[in-house]
């Protein structure tokens, strides 16, 4: 994978942000930043307005405060390419779209159901080689696995070149290795490209194995730091109500 | 347009390509399957095969509203009706205060109700009576050119459409999270299904206009494993049906838009039992 590097983008930075629902507040004024080169995730206990906060991030909801993209002196860079990777994707499984037809129609404006596109093909194949689905693009989007699923969808999110990557709860439902396999291939995108990447995760276990940076929610911020910071706080042991030493399993 | 015919007979020397008619019924045939097996495809992905049902049916308050403003081409006011009523269900559906096969009843229902009651007053339906069975072998030199700009037409808005309307298909959320406007892609869909819909009710016929545009999708879809093979086939299956229920319908002196059919469901039953597992 090349290396390519944002073109000034360093970090997000929301600051006091707010989701309001049915006069109800969702996410009260929560502040933190999301680094390039990073693995931010947001962890909390259901309901806490994880995915909620996500979407605000994306744009996708209305709210309060500001999401700014900023270069290394807290400059605004103004847009950023953002890729997202949803977290459950509830669709026809009967249908008859290939994992490949998905990936092209975000890709190009002329119709996968006239051509096979040579010259776009020939790149996706090529990204389907540094992703581990070649041999998945010819198979029936439906037919595929949780694990196999989220691969296609993070091929998919990474077209084009994203400088934030959104994933929410991205290897739920999906074996420990492959579990792994998924991690393993994040870290070596923002590593390599110097993706910003925020997710939203219910294993604990992994969040404290790969990522850099963890914030605690529960409507508000609870806590902000590294993995161990975090997992030690007293407000991550009495939030997930975890008494004496903290195991760390997932929930 | 004798140099058509012409040619058509040097092609097809059978007894049926003597008249005139049923070469205008082919070529017509020809331009109407295809049409109907491409926005096939996308109206069954969508699950819209009840919602285009009832967009045939408010055909009967398309014309009812043409008879009552005095407007002669009936045709323009049931495209008119079509795709006021196609926007209103989209609509609707979207605020989600009911499921959308409820919303569509209702629509459905109370577009036959009006066009029933305003057409039949007087005692009067038995002169449109033909739009519920429509007659292909009345198409004219001129609507067979209409039906040449339907096809173009149609083809352009896939080219500019299809692969946004193949992502809302798959996930609306993430196909608006790649910056695609649903709202306005499912819209210029529906508009076009509608007024593919109301051009074609005359030859076709309201009852069974619905059949031409889901069957040969349905059947394609059996047997597909990807866009291409599936558009690919949904298109053949609409031709061979199409072409095949106009001649049977003629030795059988028979509906055309039934004989259609009837051949699209035997190859709906036949690719069910072939369907991919």
């Amino acid at each position: 994978m090349e290396n390519e590097h944002c073109s000034g983008f360093c970090q997000v930075r929301v600051e006091g942000l707010t989701v309001e629902r049915g006069g109800e507040k969702i996410i009260d004024s929560v502040s933190f930043d999301i680094h390039c080169g990073e693995l931010t995730a947001l962890i909390g206990i259901n309901g806490a307005g994880k995915t909620t906060l996500l979407k605000a991030i994306l744009g996708e909801y209305r709210h309060g405060g500001t999401v700014t993209h900023t270069d290394h002196d807290g400059g605004s860079v103004g847009k950023i390419v953002v890729g997202y990777v949803p977290q459950f994707l509830d669709f026809d499984r009967s249908s008859p779209v290939s994992a490949g037809d998905f990936l092209l129609a975000g890709r190009t404006r002329f119709p996968v159901c006239f051509t096979r596109h040579g010259k776009v093909r020939l790149e996706l194949t090529k990204q389907a080689e540094e992703l581990g689905i070649s041999d998945l693009l010819d198979r029936p989007l439906g037919r595929l696995s949780g694990g196999e699923l989220q691969r296609v969808m993070l091929a998919s999110a990474l077209y084009p070149a994203p400088q934030l990557l959104i994933l929410d709860e991205p290897v739920s439902g999906v074996d420990e290795s492959a579990t792994d396999a998924f991690y393993n291939l994040i870290c070596e995108l923002k590593n390599k490209r110097h993706i910003a990447v925020a997710m939203v995760s219910h294993d604990l276990k992994q969040v404290r194995r790969y990522a850099d940076r963890v914030v605690l929610l529960n409507r508000r911020m609870l806590c902000t730091g590294t993995p161990e910071e975090v997992f030690s706080s007293e407000e991550y042991k009495k939030e997930f109500g975890i008494v004496g030493a903290d195991n760390g399993n997932s929930i | 347009m004798e140099t058509v015919y012409e040619m058509m007979r040097a092609v097809l020397p059978f007894a049926w390509a003597r008249y005139d008619f049923m070469l205008n019924a082919l070529l017509a045939m020809l331009l109407m399957s295809p049409v109907m097996g491409i926005l096939g495809t996308m109206a069954v992905n969508n699950k819209m095969a009840f919602f285009s049902d009832a967009l045939g049916h408010s055909a009967l308050t398309g014309i009812a509203l043409g008879v009552a403003l005095g407007v002669d081409n009936k045709m323009l006011s049931m495209i008119a009706f079509g795709v006021f009523l196609a926007l209103v269900i989209v609509r609707v559906k979207a605020a989600g205060s009911a499921s959308a096969d409820t919303v569509i009843s209702v629509f459905s229902s109370l577009s036959t109700a009006v066009g029933l009651a305003v057409l039949a007053a007087n005692g009067g339906f038995g002169k449109y009576s033909q739009y519920l069975i429509g007659d292909i072998l009345s198409v004219t030199p001129g609507q067979i050119l209409l039906l040449v700009g339907v096809l173009a037409a149609v083809v352009v808005i896939w080219a500019l459409i299809y692969n946004k309307l193949l992502l809302i298909s798959v996930n609306a959320d993430l196909a608006a999270s790649r910056g695609i406007r649903t709202r306005l892609v499912e819209d210029i869909f529906v508009v076009t299904v509608a007024a593919v819909v109301m051009i074609s009710i005359r030859w076709i016929g309201i009852l069974l206009i619905n059949s031409m545009l889901i069957l040969p999708a349905a059947a394609a879809r059996n047997i597909s494993r990807n866009s291409r093979s599936y558009t690919g086939l949904s298109v053949l299956i609409a031709l061979v049906s199409g072409v095949s229920g106009l001649l049977l319908s003629f030795w059988w002196n028979t509906s055309a838009g039934a004989s259609v059919v009837l051949v699209s469901a035997v190859v709906f039953f036949v690719t069910f039992i072939f369907r991919r597992r």
